[in-house]
């Protein structure tokens, strides 16, 4: 059923975009999204796609152009990394409380100062609170199939919300590995058409996007907006199973792996997943009862589910590849202790931040945190909470 | 081109009671313009006193399709709904033709919209971006812009013991915009609405991106009684202060000349934003603004002449 495929996480994103065929794309180069725009401009220029392909000149004007698309009816995409993140932020608010459902992928990158253009999650995490969902990919092949899952998701009924779907830059970005893809016409038929219920192209039912909103009305539409998002937990689940039928590949919020009789347990998201889920495999060969909660969708975030995985551990460890600078914690950890809050669970609770600026992660720096947890797990949560992992003194 | 008498009798496209000013010529070309563009028109405008006085939840003025993204975005948003067109056109889901203008004000087009005008124009989608030039950022509180002329009171720029306004003239945005080689630019002010109408409908025909500054008088940033509007707006093109001409295709041909060009003193002194050019130390500023008037009104003749040889 699938065709077995060489790709990079930008191939692969763009491979999924060639497929959907969306209506309109826009772009603005940023290293390490560079690529992912390449491929798919090579698909416009060959005419494999259908897509009006707008080269914008900032991300603050792909943004703009994609929210104008979407409120035109078309199915808009675009895609960035870092600084272009940050530059459209303005308007990536505006795009979730005007509930288009637009798809980009975020290829993650430190933010600047100073000026980085390797991997961390500064700049998804940064706009958390933005509006958008926000699902994190483990490697190339979920790239692909977070993306395709991404349009279902984002314009399903209940949610009418923007999703982004992020990858580690260079490391996942720029790193072909073997996946499946799905056939043409099977894509087709998974993403159907866009029908829009309100677009500015319909003239004889005119609609006003984006009007001022003031004391009367500003906060029941906020509502509105919270219960899209309340909504979005079942939708994802929904959509990653009914993918599992196309595809094989079944999804969910959240993935437990090893978490059988596991009291030690690290949380991770993004390409560190799978560098963890090689150590809890050789670690679990040698008797030991580790495991890994690897988050996939953190907006929403799902909580419950994440405090019904950990109950049983005794010790846990959150992984966070970006810093909120004066908080206590990275932003994982922040909303993993919330979770856990009121529980009446007694875990043990640390905090690395890693991997800032493409700081390498290695299989030795999740072992030294599984060590860690040892001792956590006999002495309870560490007076010094948040740590660093792979940082020179 | 169709009259005032035939437009007077067209749809009213632009609802009444909005929450704009009396005397708000910003509107006036917002209505002048809607009667020329008709009912199958997407619209999208800037954060600004047009956008803020038609769209107050869960009213809306615009009989039209409408959209406000943020402030310095609208041509980049229009561009985009214009891209969906042409997609969704391409692929036989739509038909009617639809015209598609970006509108900003002085502040959301000189300044923090330039870039995204720039870029829209630069692409060559089939738009119309249409400034409502009133000479300083009004729904803010008459902030001081890149397009407020020199000497001009504002409140960032308030006259003092030691400074006596604005002190740098205003950019040449419409120079800028025929410098971008798009098929068509405009200056008009609602003052002549024919010419003005002309002018939107001309530039919606055009196949390519066209730019229409549009000097739109503001009785509470200007100070001067708002049933003088009409009157401000012409006098500003029989000073020669806002000449109202097009660049089609690269030929310039001023559309309306005045009779006997007026000192620009004439349209200053209606104005309380000048009151303080009038005094004896000031007066050299009145010097200034006539010779950029007069450098500005001979080059426009010079090329138009050119023009047509």
């Amino acid at each position: 059923m699938g065709r077995r495929l060489i790709l990079t996480g930008n191939d692969a994103a763009a491979e999924a975009m060639r497929q959907i065929d969306p209506d309109v794309v826009a772009a603005f180069p940023i290293t390490p999204q560079t690529e992912l725009m390449h491929k798919f401009a090579q698909h416009v220029a060959d005419g494999d796609v259908k897509a009006e392909f707008v080269l914008v000149e900032s991300e603050h004007s792909a943004m703009s152009a994609t929210v104008g698309a979407a409120a035109a009816g078309a199915r808009a995409m675009t895609a960035t990394s870092a600084n272009g993140l940050a530059l459209m932020w303005e308007i990536v608010y505006i795009a979730a409380s005007s509930r288009l459902p637009i798809v980009m992928p975020v290829v993650n990158r430190a933010l600047s100062g100073p000026i980085n253009i390797h991997c961390d999650h500064s700049d998804t995490m940064g706009c958390r609170d933005s509006g958008w969902l926000q699902i994190y990919s483990e490697n190339a092949q979920e790239v692909y199939d977070n993306v395709l899952q991404a349009i279902r998701i984002a314009e399903h009924p209940d949610v009418l919300l923007p999703v982004m779907v992020t990858f580690d830059g260079f490391i996942l970005s720029h790193t072909a590995e073997i996946l499946e893809g799905l056939e043409d016409p099977v894509v087709r038929k998974w993403v159907g058409d866009y029908e829009s219920k309100y677009t500015l192209l319909n003239t004889d039912e005119p609609v006003t996007y984006g009007p001022l909103d003031l004391q009367d009305y500003y906060f029941e539409h906020k509502r509105q907006q919270i219960e899209a998002m309340r909504n979005a937990p079942k939708v994802v689940r929904d959509v990653g199973k009914a993918y599992g039928e196309i595809s094989g590949r079944s999804y969910d919020l959240l993935e437990a792996y090893e978490l059988e009789g596991a009291t030690r347990v690290i949380v991770a998201l993004g390409s560190t997943a799978g560098t963890a889920k090689a150590v809890v495999d050789e670690m679990r060969a040698a008797g030991e009862a580790v495991g890994l909660l690897k988050i996939r969708c953190f907006r929403p975030f799902p909580e419950a589910e994440i405090a019904e995985k950990l109950s049983r551990a005794k010790a846990v460890a959150v992984l966070d590849r970006s810093v909120s600078f004066g908080a206590p914690g990275g932003p994982v950890h922040k909303e993993i202790k919330a979770a856990l809050y009121g529980t009446g669970c007694d875990i043990g609770l640390v905090n690395y931040i890693y991997g800032l600026g493409g700081r390498d992660v290695s299989m030795d720096h999740i072992r030294q945190a599984f060590t860690d947890l040892t001792t956590i797990a006999r002495e309870g949560t560490p007076s010094d909470g948040v740590r660093f992992l792979g940082l020179r003194d | 081109m169709p009259g005032l008498k035939q437009l007077a009798q067209r749809e009213e496209l632009m609802a009444g009671g909005h929450r704009a000013c009396a005397g708000c010529l910003p509107m006036t070309a917002m209505r002048q313009m809607l009667l020329t563009a008709g009912r199958d028109t997407v619209c999208g405008c800037a954060t600004g006193c047009v956008e803020v006085v038609t769209t107050i939840y869960p009213y809306t003025a615009w009989r039209t399709p409408f959209i406000h993204n943020a402030f310095e975005n609208s041509a980049a948003t229009i561009s985009g709904a214009e891209a969906a067109y042409r997609s969704l056109r391409r692929q036989g889901k739509i038909d009617r033709k639809i015209n598609f203008i970006a509108l900003g004000g002085d502040g959301g087009t000189y300044d923090i919209g330039l870039q995204s005008l720039s870029g829209a124009m630069e692409r060559g989608h089939n738009m119309l971006y249409l400034c409502y030039d009133n000479e300083a950022y009004m729904n803010t509180g008459i902030q001081r812009s890149g397009g407020t002329p020199k000497g001009t009171a504002t409140s960032t720029t308030p006259v003092g013991k030691v400074i006596p306004g604005k002190k740098q003239f205003p950019k040449p945005l419409t120079e800028i915009m025929i410098a971008h080689n798009i098929p068509y630019v405009a200056q008009a002010t609602p003052g002549f609405p024919k010419d003005l109408s002309d002018k939107v409908e001309k530039a919606l025909e055009i196949e390519g991106p066209a730019f229409m500054n549009v000097l739109t008088p503001c009785t509470r940033g200007w100070r001067y009684p708002m049933e003088e509007s009409m009157e401000i707006a012409r006098l500003a093109v029989d000073t020669c202060f806002w000449p109202v001409f097009e660049v089609e295709h690269g030929k310039l041909r001023i559309t309306r000349k005045p009779k006997e060009k007026q000192p620009v003193e004439e349209w200053l002194k209606r104005q309380g934003r000048f009151r303080h050019l009038f005094e004896d130390q000031n007066r050299h500023i009145i010097d200034e603004i006539q010779a950029d008037v007069d450098r500005n009104w001979a080059w426009l003749l010079k090329r138009e002449e050119l023009a047509q040889s």
